[in-house]
């Protein structure tokens, strides 16, 4: 099946399928939102009004059977940052649109009326339905209903109670392969949907497969890729751990956000760690070791049961653990499971959500290490859209803004995620630099900075860090368009087989031949247009940069501040 | 001389968490992973009182030695 566009239009009601601009035609995954969101968004636009659009994008490997390619893009205006944003996710999702010769959905307009939607997108047509039962409900009621509605093997995007209300920490939910759900987190990307009011969007399955042009180059490319990511030492360590397996790694380089950014240790550490979790999880006959999409070869995921065995979240992350965790001080893994879980059906961004709950915490709204109030908040306030549950559910800098706290982590409106950048300072340029506001994965500086992937980078010295996070960034951006999961950069950084095999496989893929060389022009291109959007959006130099307090306030145990100065931060963009 | 020795992730497995070891003065941080069984080649990141550090690196009196295997995440 030929790839094409999907164009749904909100407004008018109506659907098309178009061919792919010649200039979209080497993009997928994030290159191809960004482009799409540059050209046909206007940067000054609301981003909760009839000009905004929601772009959602396979990568370019996905549908295939290569390892690791089943990632999906999500792209607008970001109605938190006012950034361009790509928010991207695992789950069926972008395999299922691959497969059907989706090339990219375009969500467009908005209702003139105040009805909600569903959209079904199938071998057939894309077909804008209305709908009534299932608006208000959680992610996994949707999910459940859709399945006794359309068939099981449907994928599903949905947006949760918080989407359809509009909250800033809102985010897009993407079914998985055992029906639980995959977060689009970042940047209130759930919010742009629930404004142009679609409440989910159905895939059908199909037979029908991703056409190779070179099926002989792609399976060998495919088979060194495979190995390389199978063979690192860090897939084996996330297959057991999780991500959580950093908790230790960054408390004890004191670099662990605690107490609402406090301090850079915190004492409760071994209890929230990725070692405590694995055991609790094989005591209560969980999984330590899931997939997020069929084809994954890491498993980073989970599945953790409650006391009495039974289901009480997967997918359970690092950051959000952190920010529960040491954040908010919270020291029980079952407080943080429900949250998370509860989190996942109400439809909200983990980090954003947990780290406003710190910013109230400072506030007094509750006290630090209170679980059970963030269970309740989220239960009673943010998921019956209260005015409180509002304030929490528009993220760390709405919290802030309403309640007078100035130690409010957040870059670009976007709450800071789990690395204190005084500890760490190459990742403080990312945050500081980054198109998307602050976020850790768009140049994940901490694999040079403390994990010593890639070389090493002192994390507490000034050398380097600039250079760091610019070349992490341009290969990330690059990633984030294949369609990839981010965790193949581990295996990329420290094996010199897997990105040549990477770039031979979307060449067999497309009959094209692209060199490394390209693949970095790739990501440079996709920074310079998310760059002139935010730029045309109105931001300057001066959005670039981290709070206030970090430079003020030592981070105990190393005591140190945010000392990089504005023009070794701007240097950045020193590139062409 | 005595410092604490903390392992990580599955280097705990038939070892340890923490503890408090007594080791000659002049000891290298290569050393104490090999007198615990570890092959030095497996180690992903040490740390010397939450600061990165060398195998090569003399520990001291008093020091905190941390010895993680190559892990990562995000």
């Amino acid at each position: 099946m030929a790839d094409r566009i999907f164009r749904i239009n909100m407004t008018e009601l109506t659907t098309s399928i178009e061919e792919v601009p010649a200039d979209w035609m080497g993009h997928g995954g994030r290159g191809l939102t960004s482009t799409i969101v540059a050209a046909e968004v206007e940067p000054t636009c609301h981003p909760l009004g009839a000009k905004n659009k929601l772009v959602i994008a396979p990568g370019l490997l996905s549908g295939t059977v290569a390892a690791n390619s089943g990632r999906i893009s999500c792209g607008a205006k970001s109605p938190l940052t006012g950034t361009i944003k790509e928010a991207n996710a695992g789950g069926t999702a972008a395999q299922m649109l691959a497969r059907l010769g989706c090339k990219a959905i375009i969500i467009e307009g908005q209702p003139r009326e105040d009805r909600w939607y569903s959209i079904l997108i199938d071998e057939e047509d894309v077909t804008i339905s209305e709908e009534t039962d299932l608006v208000g409900k959680g992610n996994f009621a949707v999910v459940e209903e859709a399945g006794r509605r359309f068939g099981d093997r449907h994928g599903i995007i949905t947006i949760g109670p918080a989407g359809e209300m509009k909250m800033l920490a809102a985010n897009i939910s993407i079914k998985d392969p055992d029906g639980k759900l995959r977060s689009c987190g970042r940047g209130g990307l759930g919010a742009v949907l629930g404004a142009k009011r679609v409440k989910f969007i159905a895939i059908a399955p199909t037979d029908a497969k991703v056409e190779i042009a070179d099926p002989e180059k792609f399976r060998e490319a495919n088979r060194v890729f495979t190995k390389a990511l199978v063979d690192n030492p860090i897939s084996q360590a996330l297959g057991t751990y999780g991500t959580n397996v950093l908790v230790n790694i960054i408390n004890e380089a004191g670099a662990l956000p605690t107490r609402n950014f406090s301090a850079g240790q915190f004492d409760g550490h071994e209890k929230i760690s990725g070692e405590t979790m694995h055991d609790i999880i094989v005591e209560r006959d969980g999984r330590p070791k899931h997939n997020c999409h069929p084809g994954c070869v890491i498993q980073c995921s989970q599945i953790y049961n409650d006391k009495d065995r039974k289901y009480k979240t997967s997918g359970f992350e690092y950051e959000s653990i952190w920010a529960m965790g040491a954040d908010c001080c919270v020291d029980n893994l079952d407080l943080i499971a429900e949250a998370d879980h509860l989190m996942d059906d109400i439809g909200i961004d983990t980090i954003e959500t947990s780290v406003a709950m710190g910013v109230a915490m400072e506030a007094g709204v509750l006290e630090f290490g209170d679980g059970e109030g963030i269970c309740r908040i989220l239960r009673e306030e943010i998921a019956a859209g209260t005015p409180l549950g509002r304030i929490i559910g528009c993220g760390a800098g709405s919290v802030g803004r309403a309640f007078g706290v100035t130690r409010v982590p957040v870059v670009k409106n976007q709450a800071i995620p789990a690395y204190d950048p005084r500890a760490v300072k190459g990742i403080g340029i990312t945050y500081a630099t980054s198109t998307q506001g602050a976020d850790h994965t768009m140049g994940y500086t901490i694999a040079t900075n403390i994990l010593g992937v890639g070389g090493n980078v002192d994390p507490l010295g000034k050398e380097g860090q600039v250079e760091l996070s610019r070349n992490l960034q341009i290969a990330t951006a690059a990633i984030d368009s294949t369609g990839m999961c981010l965790f193949i950069a581990f295996a990329a950084l420290d094996d010199a087989t897997c990105l040549p095999a990477l770039v031979d496989m979307i060449n067999a893929r497309y009959g094209i031949s692209l060199t490394a060389d390209d693949v970095t022009s790739l990501g440079k291109t996709i920074l310079k247009t998310e760059r002139a959007f935010n730029q045309a959006a109105g931001f300057t130099s001066r959005d670039d940069r981290l709070p206030e307090f970090f430079r003020e306030e030592p981070l105990p145990p190393h005591n140190v501040v945010w000392d990089m100065t504005d023009e070794e931060i701007d240097a950045f963009w020193d590139f062409s | 001389m005595r410092l604490t020795v903390r392992l990580f992730a599955f280097f705990r497995d038939g070892r340890f968490r923490e503890r408090e070891c007594d080791y000659p003065e002049g000891t290298t941080v290569r050393e104490i992973i090999t007198s615990l069984g570890i092959d030095p080649g497996e180690v992903g990141v040490t740390m010397l009182n939450s600061r990165h550090c060398c195998q090569d690196q003399v520990v001291h009196q008093g020091d905190k030695l941390a010895i993680f295997p190559v892990i990562g995440g995000g």
